[in-house]
């Protein structure tokens, strides 16, 4: 008994000088997984358009009901995406929201997307509230903005051409 | 007693509480720091540079907690219950010597509160009155764990108690004396080596013991969380559960000084003699090696079973204490050492 205790007091002694293990989290922080699911971001293509459609198969799939859209028409004189309709609202309610993923694989058009952001906080209620504002990702270029004028007839096509069958 | 010894005494007592209190509320940073590095952690490091100012963050948060005292409880007693727990544990290093006679404004001091006679003696009356608090917190609540717990306290305290007050035997015998001081006058004249081989065992069930005296784990049956929630101090919140805590590391602290002052030769160090201001350093070293040891008991070794922790109080530890009382005196006559006992003297 005596041997037994003097070896689990020599693990505990030997363990003081080793490297610790916590990590200094406002100060040091420990990059996600790779297939972490973090906060919402609403996608744009590479022209600046947002991928965003407004079809509501996101809020439909969503198992919490945290996601609120309203969709409105889109014109080649102010548009806000490709095809015909746009989200003209988009709220997520980050207090529902269960970080499912759900939405993510709802979406015909890739373009919401759970990213990397965990550190959600609020100070009451209405906070929690995330608009489209705030989940729409930046333009790639400043040019780019939407909604803008384009030459009618090119965005007839709310999806986009499936390039790879296999992709 | 003079007017000046008076004052003497008073000042002395006030910064040995001041001392207590303040080493309380370090002692939980220590303890969290070292608890911490033995668990591969950094531990508390936000409040004031390497943490140093938590302890003082906790004290504010405490206070500011709301106090609830249960509808159904004993009103009377669960507010002295506390109290009773944590004025032992400050009352009871009187007699403990942190010095020999330094000369302070033309005065010879004596590092000591109280030099009585039956010093020792004492100590075991004081640290059992604890137990009161402890008991009468469990009953006065009027909750069953609560209740558990605190019958827990005392059904454990006077299994170890045994065991304590018998390694208490072997440091009286070869000092022929319960006075404190001498005890610490036979370690000088002894050599500590010696002092340790005619008493091998007492050490050993000290260290053992008094951290069933503290309540501290493995022994901390009274506030298992596992099965009584927090034990004795379920109800308590606020400054009430601060005192139950104050109360538990303050006695880490007196359980500490008394075992180095009783087998690892208290304030005795090098050049002790000719700078009696190393007195205290001495001892305050002596204390946070042997809190360490608690600490890192803690850290090593699981809760045992409430029915083990019994059996090793009365199975091993009783008659390795009648033992070691044995061991002790046969050695002291054997060798011829120590003060011999003289009847009526």
């Amino acid at each position: 008994m005596l041997k037994e205790f003097a070896r689990g007091l020599w693990t505990t002694f030997r363990s003081m000088f080793e490297k610790p293990v916590t990590v200094q989290y406002p100060e040091v922080k420990r990059p996600v997984r790779t297939r972490f699911k973090g906060r919402h971001t609403l996608k744009r293509y590479p022209d600046g358009l947002e991928k965003c459609i407004g079809c509501s198969l996101c809020a439909a799939a969503c198992p919490a009901d945290a996601i609120f859209v309203e969709s409105a028409e889109n014109t080649d004189e102010a548009r806000y995406s490709p095809g015909e309709r746009y989200a003209s609202t988009y709220e997520i309610n980050m207090l529902r929201c269960i970080y499912c993923g759900y939405c993510e694989d709802a979406c015909p058009t890739e373009a919401i997307v759970l990213g990397d952001n965990y550190e959600l906080s609020f100070t009451d209620r209405a906070q929690a509230i995330y608009t489209k504002e705030m989940l729409l990702e930046s333009v790639p270029e400043p040019s780019q903005t939407t909604p803008r004028k384009v030459e009618p007839g090119i965005f007839t096509r709310s999806i986009p051409v499936m390039q790879d069958p296999h992709d | 007693m003079d007017t000046a010894s008076v004052i003497e005494v008073i000042i002395k007592s006030a910064i040995l509480l001041l001392v207590m209190t303040g080493g309380f509320a370090y002692l939980t940073l220590y303890e969290r720091k070292v608890l911490a590095r033995l668990q591969v952690r950094i531990g508390p490091n936000r409040a004031g540079p390497l943490g140093i100012l938590q302890p003082i963050a906790d004290a504010i948060k405490l206070i500011f907690k709301e106090e609830l005292i249960p509808a159904s409880a004993h009103k009377f007693i669960f507010i002295l219950a506390p109290v009773i727990t944590v004025l032992p544990a400050l009352v009871i290093t009187a007699v403990i010597p942190w010095g020999g006679t330094v000369n302070l404004f033309g005065r010879q001091v004596h590092l000591e509160v109280a030099d009585i006679n039956v010093g020792v003696l004492y100590i075991t009356a004081v640290a059992s009155i604890a137990v009161y608090g402890i008991t009468l917190a469990g009953w006065s609540s009027n909750n069953k764990y609560a209740m558990l717990g605190g019958l827990r306290a005392s059904a454990q305290m006077i299994s170890y108690e045994l065991g304590l007050g018998l390694a208490f035997i072997s440091p009286i015998i070869i000092a022929g004396s319960m006075r404190v001081t001498d005890i610490i006058q036979a370690q000088a004249d002894l050599g500590i080596i010696k002092w340790l081989l005619l008493q091998p065992l007492a050490p050993i069930i000290f260290l053992v013991a008094s951290i069933a005296e503290v309540n501290r784990a493995p022994f901390d049956m009274p506030e298992a969380e596992q099965e009584l929630t927090a034990g004795y101090h379920t109800e308590y919140s606020g400054m009430k559960f601060a005192l139950f805590f104050m109360a538990e590391y303050i006695k880490m602290i007196a359980v500490s000084a008394i075992a180095a002052t009783l087998f690892f030769g208290g304030y005795l160090g090098p050049f002790v003699d000719r700078w009696p201001g190393l007195g205290p350093v001495y001892l305050l070293i002596k204390i946070v090696i042997l809190l360490f040891w608690m600490i890192w008991i803690r850290a090593t070794i699981p809760r045992i079973r409430y029915d083990r922790l019994m059996a090793f109080g009365w199975k091993v530890l009783l008659p390795v204490g009648l033992l070691s009382v044995f061991l002790s005196a046969v050695l002291v006559l054997v060798f011829n050492v120590g003060v011999p006992f003289t009847p009526g003297g």
